[in-house]
């Protein structure tokens, strides 16, 4: 009799990409390709001050010399960076005054998403800088944050409000010089956000920024820039989101951090960019350099992360731990179905006294997929009395995919320590039967068991994104049955 | 149409290659309990398994009719949502998961699948607490994960608490008493008979006349060497308390 829990196959991963939806407006773009003319476009469009411009050309001059990096785990074609559009912005927000003016069917793009952007549904407290390929389009609740001198708007409107502290910051934690995508990044970034939170401020809401690549062929550059200054606190949101497209769409974002003395900087991430279908066609590249910068003493960056999109994903959020007695986080959820590669991790690099880490990563893999996280951990020889915690744990549903940790650790103080654990388990046939026992079906079982899996890191975000997180989960993990 | 509530016909099953369950037979009517007593490796949990649906173990011929309906090829979620629980003999640790989350995901995958409005956050609350409050569960331990790191008569206070949470119409427990406390085993068996009533039944494995004397079933069955060698009153089980299975070899 042929009573049976069905096994997985390739036929059963059919996961519909629930964002695949694509905004019907016009577009305008910078001439295909890259070179310096396309560089001085993009910062000419953004009526840019001539630092700025030199500084990207300086990035570009600098990424003709770099190599791409291939000391990853990731197997991809070769990208053909001429065959690109770099900038690209719907044409009837080129320049929006207010959210009144933005064309009623991006809203409907962002109601779809279901972020609500309209004022009086942000009273929960949420403002959102959202990014629609590189345009910002209109922030929420600037007026109530102003109030406290706290800064949130795009990256271009802080360039033309804010220079100074713009050129005080940028790229003094990821220099333009640091490597092959970051540098692109520097040379062509189109937009993203900018943050400042003034000394002894506590930012009096979660501020959120969702972005989402839109027109066909074109990368997306976005440039992120917080700064906690002393003594401030503030707890920020990047939900990321991409329509469902045939050829792979590369992504290449920058963020930095900046936590002076006594600041705490919470960021989170959800990111499910279009994975690419079941066979592994299309997707996006995710080539991503985050880092936070714990400048001051006594100061605080924890990274929480849940990557469920994506094609390729590459991306080490790290933190420098520069202040005495600075302390640096990194939690991960990173979820791989189908053909997706994953090789993410962190580094932390202990360089003041009394410098803490702590990173918890969880790796669930699927289908043919691959999971690597790579991490480092590197305690310097004046960095006394440091101590690092690493646990990684993955988790794999089928025998088609495959799960790796790379730990490289470090420690040139004698004082300081270093301490790591890892495992690697499946979901069990006991375990399975006991949920189906009791009424859950396969996907429903899995979904339970992963997210109890994933547990320690969910309880990491904001309440509001946790829901979202748990959802993604149960989404990018359908029709996986171990 | 039999007015049993399960039937099960000249069940053949195999574990891998050998056969467990060697042509049973077992009819339990509808508000009834029974009790199945043998020895170790008889097939007791074989039997509850299968019953449930586990796909280890392979009907080679029998049929299992359970409302009426043919069951023998089912998943056990569908198995499950029809109304049959097995409170397992070993229960498995999902760590992470609590315990309240677990209720509240079966207890909706449940109501849902047989077409019942779910209940809202604090109702469910409300009556889990009902629930808990008659086993002595307190809050802390529905906070904890589930299973993880539990006794052994804890996990089958987990059990109980699962079934008057589901509320299913045949109940299987496997060995539920074994591992409990003398004051648990009341409790226990007090939520049991609680839950009694016109329209469920219990199909009760126990190696212990104990829990049938709290319980007293119409019909306790004696299963050697996968087939039910005799049926009878509780007297049975009194007579295996004092001799053994040894003459029903
Ligand atoms: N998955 C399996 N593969 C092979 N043999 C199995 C499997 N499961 C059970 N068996 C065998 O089937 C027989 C019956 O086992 P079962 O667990 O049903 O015994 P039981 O009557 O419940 O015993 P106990 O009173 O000890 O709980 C045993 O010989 C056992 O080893
Ligand atoms: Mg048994």
């Amino acid at each position: 009799m042929n009573k049976k829990i069905n096994k997985p196959s390739e036929k059963d991963f059919n996961n519909p990409y629930e964002f695949g939806f694509e905004t019907d407006i016009e577009t305008v773009f910078a001439p295909k390709g890259l070179n310096e003319d396309v560089v001085k476009f993009i910062s000419d469009k953004k009526e840019e001050p001539k630092w700025l411009l030199d500084w990207r050309l300086d990035s570009y001059s600098r990424w003709l010399k770099m190599k791409e990096p291939d000391w990853s785990s990731l197997r991809y074609p070769k990208i053909d960076y001429q065959d690109a559009y770099y900038f690209s912005a719907p044409k009837e927000i080129e320049k929006p005054k207010s959210l009144d003016e933005v064309d009623p069917k991006l809203i409907e793009t962002y109601n779809k998403l279901g972020i609500p952007l309209k004022e009086q549904e942000w009273l929960a407290g949420v403002a959102v800088d959202a990014v629609f390929d590189s345009v910002s389009l209109g922030t929420t609740f600037k007026e109530k944050l102003k109030e406290d001198g706290v800064i949130f708007c795009s990256f271009s409107e802080a360039v033309k409000e804010h220079p100074e502290i713009i050129k005080k910051y940028l790229g003094t934690v990821v220099p333009n010089s640091d490597n092959f995508f970051a540098t692109l990044n520097s040379a062509v970034f189109s937009d993203g956000s900018f943050v400042y939170i003034p000394p002894g401020v506590t930012c009096p809401m979660e501020l959120s920024t969702y972005f989402r690549i839109n027109a066909a062929g074109t990368g997306q550059f976005e440039r992120t820039l917080l700064i906690a200054d002393e003594d401030s606190y503030v707890s920020y949101l990047e939900g990321c989101t991409a329509p469902m497209r045939d050829e792979h769409q590369l992504h290449a974002a920058v963020v930095e951090l900046v936590a002076l003395k006594g600041a705490e900087i919470k960021y989170s991430t959800v990111q499910n960019w279009y994975p690419g279908d079941e066979d592994g066609k299309g997707g996006v590249y995710n080539f991503v350099t985050k880092r936070g910068d714990c400048r001051g003493d006594n100061s605080k960056i924890s990274w929480t992360q849940v990557e469920t999109g994506s094609a390729i994903t590459w991306k080490y959020p790290s933190c420098i731990l520069k202040g005495d007695n600075s302390s640096g986080e990194f939690h991960s959820i990173a979820i791989s179905n189908n053909y997706q590669q994953v090789d993410s991790g962190t580094k932390m690099l202990h360089l003041g006294k009394n410098t803490k880490s702590r990173i918890i990563s969880k790796g669930v893999s699927s289908g043919s997929s691959s999971n690597t996280y790579r991490g480092q951990v590197n305690i310097h020889p004046k960095s006394e009395n440091s101590r690092n915690f690493t646990q990684c744990d993955s988790l794999l549903l089928t025998g088609n995919c495959s799960a790796t940790t790379i730990p490289y650790v470090e420690s040139k103080n004698k004082t300081s320590t270093i301490e790591h654990e890892a495992t690697s388990s499946k979901i069990s046939e006991d375990q399975l039967f006991y949920c189906l026992q009791r009424g859950l079906d396969e996907e429903e079982a899995i979904a339970l068991i992963v997210n109890g899996f994933c547990k320690e890191v969910l309880q990491k975000l904001p309440m509001e994104f946790a829901v979202e997180a748990q959802k993604l989960l149960e989404i990018s993990l359908e029709g996986s049955v171990g | 149409m039999s007015g049993n509530l399960l039937e099960i016909n000249d069940l053949h099953v195999n574990a891998g290659d050998k056969e467990i369950l060697k042509g049973l037979n077992l009819s339990i009517p509808f508000n009834e309990i029974h009790a199945i007593m043998g020895p170790n490796g008889s097939g007791k949990s074989v039997l509850s398994n299968v019953l449930s649906g586990n796909e280890d173990y392979k009907v080679t011929s029998g049929q299992i009719i359970f409302k009426n309906k043919n069951i023998t090829e089912l998943k056990p979620n569908e198995i499950s949502n029809l109304g049959l629980f097995m409170a397992f003999q070993y229960p498995v640790e999902i760590p992470g998961v609590t315990l309240m989350n677990f209720l509240k995901t079966i207890h909706e995958a449940n109501r849902r699948a047989n077409g019942l409005e779910v209940l809202g956050p604090s109702d469910f609350l409300k009556y889990v607490r009902e629930k808990a409050e008659i086993l002595g569960i307190n809050d802390e331990v529905l906070k904890r994960q589930l299973n993880v790191g539990f006794s052994g008569g804890e996990k089958k206070r987990n059990e109980t608490l699962q079934l008057l949470v589901l509320d299913p119409i045949l109940t299987i427990l496997d060995e539920t008493d074994s591992g409990l406390d003398v004051d648990a085993l009341d409790i226990v068996s007090e939520g049991i008979v609680g839950m009694k009533n016109e329209e469920n039944s219990f199909l009760v494995i126990t190696h212990y006349k104990k829990l049938l004397d709290k319980l007293s079933p119409s019909k306790v069955h004696i299963l050697v060497d996968g087939k039910i060698v005799e049926s009878g009153g509780p007297d049975l089980a009194e007579k295996i308390e004092n001799k053994g299975f040894e003459s029903f070899n």
